[in-house]
C-alpha cells in the first residue's frame, strides 16, 4: 500500500515539476518586451559598437593626410605573432638632414589576435582601434593592409 | 598475430568499442573518447587528446612576458580573465611589485564576472546535453549582459587580454559600476528561474542523481579541483586558502557537498553563482581610487629563479610555474590546467554507468578542450 502511495506521489511530483518548467517558458509568450534578439543585418545603421571595441588596428590621419608614425618599430617588436611589418625609407628633410621615415606600415589582419600591445606601447599614439567588425572578405590577400595612406607624411612636431 | 587472437577472452570479444568524438556535440570541442561498451554499459573510457594542441607552453619560451598573457586567453577561453591574472600575479611576485588596491579590486570584480559568465555557459550547455534546448537560449541570453560589460571596459567580449603585468590595460569605464549593479539586480531575479526550469525537473533528477559518484578520497588522489572537487567534499578553493588579489577582504562561503554525484556538481556551480554575486556586491560600491596600472619597465626581465602562482578559475585550480634565467623571455612555463586533471577521473567515475550517463558525467565535469591540449 505504501509503495503505491509513493509511486503516485512520484507521478504527481513529476508532472508538477514539468509544469513548473513549462510555466517559465510559457510566461515569455506574454512578455514580449523581454526578448533580446537583434535583427542583425537589418539593424546595421543603429548598431554602434563601444568606444574601446577592438575592431582592427588603424592609423588615424588628419585632413592634411598626415600621420604620427615615426617608424620606430616598437609596435613590430611588441607584436607577439608578427602581424606588423614596417618598411622604412630614408628621406632628406628641408634643412638637408637625412631621416628615417616609414614607407609602408603593413598590418596582417588575418594574423592579429587583438591583444592591443601595439596600440598601447606606441610612443607617439600613432595607432588606434577602429570600431568596424565586419572583416569577412573573399580573398585572403585583402587581409594584408597598408595602414599609412599613399602620399601621407609625418605630422609636424612629432619626433 | 594468431596467438594474440587466441588470448582475447570471450568477455573481451563481447565488448563493443565506439568513438565518441572528435566531433561530438557533447564533448564541447575536439575531444575523442574511445568507449568500450558491454551492451549499453560503459566498461572503460579512454580519452585521446591533442587535437587542438598548439604548443602554448613552448611558444611562451620565445616571447616576452606581456606577450604571454594573450596566449593564456586561448587556453581556457571561458575564464580568460582569470588565466591572465595568474600570469600577471606570477610576474609581479617575481619582480616584487606592490600593486594598488584599485587594481586588486578591479581584478577581483572582473574574475568574479568571468566566473559567472562561465557558469552560465556551462549551465546552458549542460542543459542542452541532457536534452533541454531552452536552457541553452536562456543561459546565453544572460551571458550576453556580462559580455557587454566586458566589451565596454576591455574592448573585447571573450578573449579579453585585459591584464598586463603591473595592472590592467585600461581604467574601468565610467558606466561599469552602474551596469554591474543592473546586471546583479537582473540576475538575482533570473537565477531562481534557472532552478525552476532545470534543477527541479524530474527528468533531470533521474538522469543526474546518483550518477558518476566520486568519493572524497578519489577526488583528492586524482587532484580534482574546482566545483567538481568541492561537490565531493574536497575543500580546495584557492580563493579561501591562499587569497590573492582582493579575496582576503571579502566574505564568502565555500560551497561544499559530500555526495559527489552529477547532481551535486551541478548544484555546487549554481550556488557558486550566488556567492560570486555576493562578492561583487561587497566590492562594487567602494572601488578605491588610485592608478589602474603601475609603471613598469618597457622590457620586463624577471630575476633568475622559479615562481609559482595558483588561482581559482571557474573550473578549478590553475597553476602557473615560471622558470626564469634572467632574460626577457621565460626559460620554461608550465601551466597546471584544471581541465586536464579533471578529465583524468572520467574513466574512473563513468565505469558501470550507461552510455547516456557518460554525456551527463562529462558535462558535469565542465571540460574545456583547449585547456586540456594547450
Amino acid at each position: 500500500m505504501r509503495s503505491i502511495i509513493e509511486y503516485l506521489k512520484e507521478i504527481v511530483f513529476g508532472v508538477w515539476s514539468l509544469m513548473q518548467g513549462m510555466k517559465v517558458t510559457g510566461s515569455y509568450f506574454f512578455r514580449p518586451s523581454t526578448i533580446v534578439t537583434q535583427k542583425y543585418p537589418d539593424n546595421r545603421k543603429e548598431l554602434v559598437m563601444y568606444e574601446r571595441f577592438k575592431g582592427e588596428v588603424v592609423m588615424p590621419h588628419n585632413e592634411k593626410n598626415e600621420h604620427k608614425c615615426t617608424g620606430c618599430g616598437i609596435c613590430e617588436l611588441n607584436c607577439p605573432n608578427g602581424t606588423i611589418e614596417i618598411i622604412s625609407k630614408t628621406i632628406v628633410t628641408e634643412d638637408g638632414k637625412k631621416k628615417k621615415a616609414i614607407d609602408k606600415h603593413i598590418y596582417r589582419l588575418g594574423m592579429c589576435t587583438f591583444c592591443a600591445l601595439c596600440v598601447k606601447t606606441c610612443p607617439s599614439n600613432a595607432l588606434a582601434f577602429s570600431q568596424g567588425f565586419e572583416h569577412a572578405v573573399f580573398n585572403r590577400a585583402l587581409l594584408i593592409k597598408t595602414l599609412n595612406k599613399p602620399g601621407s607624411q609625418l605630422m609636424k612636431g612629432v619626433e | 598475430m594468431e596467438e594474440k587472437v587466441k588470448n582475447i577472452t570471450t568477455e573481451e570479444q563481447q565488448e563493443y568499442v565506439i568513438n565518441m568524438g572528435p566531433q561530438h556535440p557533447s564533448t564541447h570541442g575536439v575531444l575523442r573518447l574511445v568507449v568500450s561498451l558491454k551492451g549499453e554499459t560503459v566498461k572503460s573510457v579512454q580519452p585521446h587528446i591533442g587535437y587542438i594542441h598548439r604548443g602554448i607552453e613552448k611558444m611562451c619560451e620565445s616571447i616576452t612576458y606581456p606577450q604571454v598573457i594573450h596566449l593564456t586567453d586561448r587556453m581556457d577561453y571561458l575564464s580568460a580573465h582569470i588565466n591572465n591574472e595568474a600570469v600577471c600575479l606570477a610576474v609581479e611576485k617575481a619582480l616584487e611589485v606592490e600593486i594598488s588596491d584599485r587594481i586588486k579590486v578591479i581584478r577581483t570584480l572582473m574574475s568574479e564576472l568571468t566566473r559567472i559568465q562561465s557558469h552560465q555557459l556551462w549551465w546552458a550547455s549542460f542543459g542542452m546535453d541532457l536534452g533541454g534546448l531552452t536552457c541553452f537560449f536562456y543561459g546565453l541570453r544572460d551571458r550576453e549582459k556580462i559580455l557587454d560589460i566586458f566589451e565596454e571596459t576591455c574592448g573585447s567580449r571573450m578573449i579579453v587580454s585585459y591584464n598586463c603585468p603591473g595592472g590592467v590595460m585600461y581604467d574601468l569605464h565610467p558606466d561599469f559600476a552602474k551596469k554591474v549593479k543592473e546586471f546583479i539586480r537582473y540576475f538575482r531575479k533570473i537565477l531562481p528561474e534557472y532552478n525552476q526550469l532545470l534543477t527541479g525537473n524530474v527528468i533531470f533528477h533521474e538522469r543526474s542523481k546518483g550518477i558518476g559518484n566520486l568519493s572524497l578520497e578519489d577526488a583528492i588522489s586524482f587532484g580534482i579541483t574546482g566545483p567538481s572537487g568541492r561537490a565531493s567534499g574536497f575543500s580546495c578553493d584557492v580563493r579561501k586558502h591562499e587569497p590573492y588579489s582582493a579575496y582576503d577582504r571579502v566574505t564568502f562561503k565555500e560551497i561544499l557537498y559530500t555526495q559527489g554525484d552529477t547532481y551535486h556538481r551541478y548544484v555546487a556551480r549554481i550556488e557558486e553563482m550566488w556567492e560570486s554575486m555576493n562578492i561583487i556586491e561587497q566590492l562594487i560600491d567602494n572601488i578605491p581610487e588610485g592608478p589602474f596600472a603601475v609603471k613598469m619597465k618597457p622590457v620586463i626581465k624577471l630575476p633568475e629563479g622559479e615562481y609559482y602562482q595558483r588561482v581559482e578559475t571557474a573550473r578549478g585550480e590553475l597553476g602557473v610555474y615560471v622558470i626564469s634565467d634572467g632574460n626577457k623571455n621565460p626559460y620554461r612555463v608550465k601551466f597546471r590546467s584544471p581541465n586536464f586533471v579533471n578529465l583524468s577521473v572520467l574513466n574512473h567515475i563513468a565505469k558501470g554507468f550507461k552510455i547516456a550517463d557518460l554525456v551527463a558525467i562529462g558535462g558535469s565535469l565542465d571540460l574545456v578542450i583547449p585547456d586540456i591540449d594547450r
